[in-house]
């Protein structure tokens, strides 16, 4: 990803991909909003005629508007799986509230008088409905149709997550290969199709409906059956299927490298890391991009696939300190070492999972496990000086910063303070470089790509090698920053490909080149 | 034409209408009056089926109207309400044409028959593609009578037809609307809390009060022979306007009768109410109709009049 390369650059060589998430993206929106208007209209004008149970369905349409789209999104794949199904169920059930509370609104308003009159000339409830109330109620019904419109284009970006494509995938790949091409190339469709939607409905909304025709309902359907037409082929079934971010879709130690290293040849969608675990537990997906040590792993029973030709840059963890520290309190460095060795992938995935999938707190977690392997000693309540720990705001460093407080509480004579929940990678080392904190636990590929910003050159060399990385990382963080690398940990929380554990066992898959050669032999 | 009989609709634990009965014949014009809240439009309204009853049956040509669909039923019965009810976005032409439209009239018959009553009714040719916003409330009444009258139904409801109107429009149309040939043969019952409306428009009155009905008559019968103290404290403030205007010149000076007879021209100034002889009296005084009556004189015969009516009585 050339970040000199121009937006028009950037559009015009993604044109084809442009145009089939533009088309997906239109297609996701209308078929949502066709099934929201097909049922919120007729919704709407039967609770108009019910006003005792009109609170309760708007209430309830209230609150399906309130829930975050992802836990949405996340809820449905158990039972809709992933792609577009789920993605316009929860399409649908946004736009649901606007047109019925409009339509609701719109016929209750109709001035009696005239409804009246319309009766008493001898017209029956559906030429009243038909060419009186529906007509009347036209102008605020549309602008309902234009709200839920509009919610639907912005809505239907998060499909991306789920893996129903639309101008999401971009805006997402974007934003997490901090890309603003690419966010602009999602970003700009997706707000000219919401102005473009709008005031196409807006022209529609001022027409004078005499009447309403058997064709406004046809017309609809007709759309309706030809836009799913269109998506369909996007339902993939048989083969196998891989689920990936965007960002790792966007990655040379991702996607792209997987292309060209080991050639693997696997139909691909994109989808979010928050859904991509349970999509995969639930046999949507058999492959999915993760992180090595997620206690997602194991609360779904994955297992991830060997990288044996290190496409993955390694993610060691050290603890880094400032050298002014280590100065001052010589003794830290032993006792800090002391965890080397303890902890392996496997070990940091049931620690993690004990966290974030069993709630348990940090603390208690690192202290059992320190008990159990020995390392824990009672503190010394020390006074000789204080220690502030910091770590950034998930689980798996939460976890390490409490056992590095109690490594140095039981072990010293100095006082230990956390500092946990420094944000991202940047908030954290820029905190240690101030001297707001002394240490934190971080990883090779992090202080590699992330920090120190290398060259490609450099890259490709160091590209795969643990110890190489390493080295690196401590040689230049020494000399530019005066932080000391200490001995790793021992687990690797890198990139990897997880597939459920009895389907890799029952396909014999261990490795990314055995997936490769299984999907080449099927 | 319209019979009705024992009448009993409540709404919750109020009585709306109490057994109410009347009958109107052919060609005639009913008037139900009272007070704001009596059960005027509730009565009005069970006659089209907009209200059913609780009780009590209405004939129509001696059949029942409930063994009528509504709808069908409706559609041979005009109505016209207070505030007109057109349809905001239909034009004028499209308002009028609802009920042919429904029956299923040809376009240009429904075009032949709006042409017809736009020219009964006052109303201009380029009125029709305006929508009725853009008319005056003069107007928009008027539209609303033409689209009642459009299938030409024998029966007509009218909710206080004039009720939005200001004082000076709506005697004028109340006089084009006394005047008008398509509804002299209609059977019309009409609703109206306004007692001058009510006495000159009705053939006969029926007066209401509290869901009952206190006395049906002419309007000479309730003024002259109240049936009850309700029925005369009812037109007591506007009691002496109203004799005047029930009784025709001829009735007091019975020698105009004759004299008409003779002379068709002078004949036509004994047609008028007393009332509308005042109002020549008062201000034309110099003009001599050839009947040699003053102001004096009528109100002198006028008071003879009445005295000979509760003698009667
Ligand atoms: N749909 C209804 N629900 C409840 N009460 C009603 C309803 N319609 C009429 N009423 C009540 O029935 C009584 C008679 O009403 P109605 O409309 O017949 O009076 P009205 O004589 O036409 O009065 P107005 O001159 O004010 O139009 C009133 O007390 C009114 O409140
Ligand atoms: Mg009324």
């Amino acid at each position: 990803m050339e970040q000199t390369q121009s937006f028009w650059g950037f559009v015009s060589q993604q044109s084809d991909k442009l145009w089939s998430q533009t088309l997906a993206h239109i297609g996701l929106t209308l078929i949502s909003l066709i099934l929201a208007i097909l049922i919120a209209v007729p919704a709407g004008i039967y609770i108009a005629r019910k006003q005792k149970i009109a609170a309760a369905i708007l209430g309830f349409a209230g609150v399906l508007q309130t829930i975050p789209s992802i836990a949405l999104l996340g809820v449905m794949i158990p039972f809709l799986g992933i792609g577009p199904k789920p993605a316009i169920v929860a399409l649908f059930l946004y736009a649901l509230l606007p047109i019925l509370r409009n339509t609701y609104t719109g016929i209750t308003e109709v001035n009696p008088v005239i409804v009246d009159a319309a009766k008493g000339m001898g017209m029956n409830k559906w030429q009243i409905l038909t060419r009186v109330e529906l007509p009347l109620a036209f102008p605020v019904l549309m602008a309902g149709i234009r709200t839920a419109t509009v919610i639907n284009v912005g809505v239907a970006t998060l499909a991306a997550y789920i893996a129903a494509g639309g101008l999401g995938e971009f805006i997402f790949g974007g934003i997490a290969l901090n890309n603003s091409n690419m966010i602009l190339a999602g970003a700009i469709p997706a707000a000219l199709l919401a102005i473009a939607f709008d005031f196409l409905l807006s022209l529609v909304q001022r027409i004078n409906l005499k009447s309403l025709r058997l064709s406004f309902v046809v017309f609809p359907f007709l759309l309706v059956t030809l836009s799913s037409f269109y998506l369909l082929p996007s339902q993939i079934g048989g083969r196998m299927l891989a689920g990936f971010t965007p960002e790792f879709m966007g990655r040379e130690d991702g996607y792209l490298g997987l292309k060209k290293i080991y050639q693997l040849g696997i139909e691909t969608v994109v989808i979010s890391d928050a859904v991509m675990y349970k999509a995969a537990f639930e046999h949507k997906l058999d492959v999915i991009s993760g992180y090595s040590t997620d206690g997602r792993l194991k609360a779904y029973d994955l297992i991830t696939l060997r990288d044996d030709r290190h496409i993955f840059p390694p993610y060691f963890v050290s603890p880094i300190i400032r050298q002014q520290s280590l100065d001052a309190h010589p003794e830290l460095e032993g006792v800090l070492n002391q965890l080397s060795g303890h902890i392996n992938d496997s070990t940091m995935t049931a620690l993690n999972y004990e966290v974030d999938q069993l709630h348990q707190s940090p603390e208690k977690v690192a202290m059992d496990f320190m008990i159990a392997h020995q390392l824990y000693k009672p503190s010394r309540k020390g006074r000789k000086g204080t220690i502030r720990i910091g770590s950034k705001i998930f689980g798996e460093q939460y976890i390490l910063a409490q056992m590095y407080k109690i490594l140095i509480s039981g072990q010293t004579d100095l006082n230990v303070e956390t500092k946990t929940g420094l944000g991202g990678t940047k908030i954290c080392f820029d905190a240690l470089t101030n001297n707001q904190i002394d240490l934190y636990p971080e990883y090779t590929g992090t202080g590699f790509l992330v920090l120190l910003d290398p060259d490609k050159e450099l890259i490709k060399r160091l590209n795969g090698n643990k110890d190489g990385v390493y080295n690196y990382v401590s040689d230049q963080f020494k000399k530019q920053f005066n932080i000391r690398w200490l001995k790793p940990i021992g687990f690797n929380n890198t990139y990897a490909l997880m597939m459920r554990r009895e389907q890799a066992q029952s396909l014999h898959i261990e490795s990314i080149t055995d997936l490769t050669n299984h999907l080449k032999n099927n | 034409m319209i019979k009705v009989e024992h009448l009993v609709r409540k709404f919750g634990t109020s009585v709306a209408v109490n057994n109410i009965s009347f009958e109107v014949k052919e060609g005639e014009n009913l008037i139900l009056l009272g007070t704001s809240g009596c059960g005027k439009t509730t009565t009005l309204r069970m006659i089209n089926r907009l209200i059913e009853p609780d009780s009590g049956r209405i004939f129509l040509n001696g059949n029942d109207i409930r063994e009528q669909q509504p709808e069908v039923l409706r559609r041979g019965i005009g109505y016209v309400l207070q505030n007109h009810g057109l349809f905001p976005h239909y034009t004028v032409a499209e308002n009028i044409a609802i009920v042919p439209n429904l029956l299923k009239w040809d376009k240009s018959a429904i075009k032949k028959r709006s042409a017809e009553l736009f020219e009964k009714l006052n109303l201009d040719e380029s009125l029709s593609e305006k929508y009725p916003a853009a008319l005056s409330g003069g107007q928009q009444q008027r539209v609303g009578v033409a689209r009642s009258l459009m299938v030409n139904p024998p029966v007509l409801l009218m909710d206080e037809p004039f009720g939005a109107l200001d004082n000076i429009t709506r005697n004028a149309i109340r006089r084009e609307f006394r005047e008008l040939d398509e509804l002299v043969k209609k059977t019309i019952v009409m609703v109206t809390h306004d007692v001058q409306e009510a006495f000159e428009l009705g053939d006969r009155i029926c007066l209401m009060d509290k869901g009952e009905v206190k006395q049906i008559g002419t309007p000479k019968e309730l003024l002259f022979s109240p049936a009850s103290v309700f029925v005369s404290e009812f037109f007591q403030e506007q009691r002496l306007q109203m004799e005047l205007k029930s009784v025709l010149l001829e009735d007091i000076f019975p020698e105009l009768k004759r004299v008409s007879a003779e002379d068709g021209f002078s004949g036509r100034s004994s047609k008028i109410t007393a009332w509308d002889k005042m109002d020549q009296l008062l201000n034309d005084n110099s003009v001599d109709h050839g009947d040699h009556i003053d102001l004096e004189k009528l109100m002198a015969a006028f008071s003879v009049h009445k005295d000979k009516i509760s003698a009667q009585k």
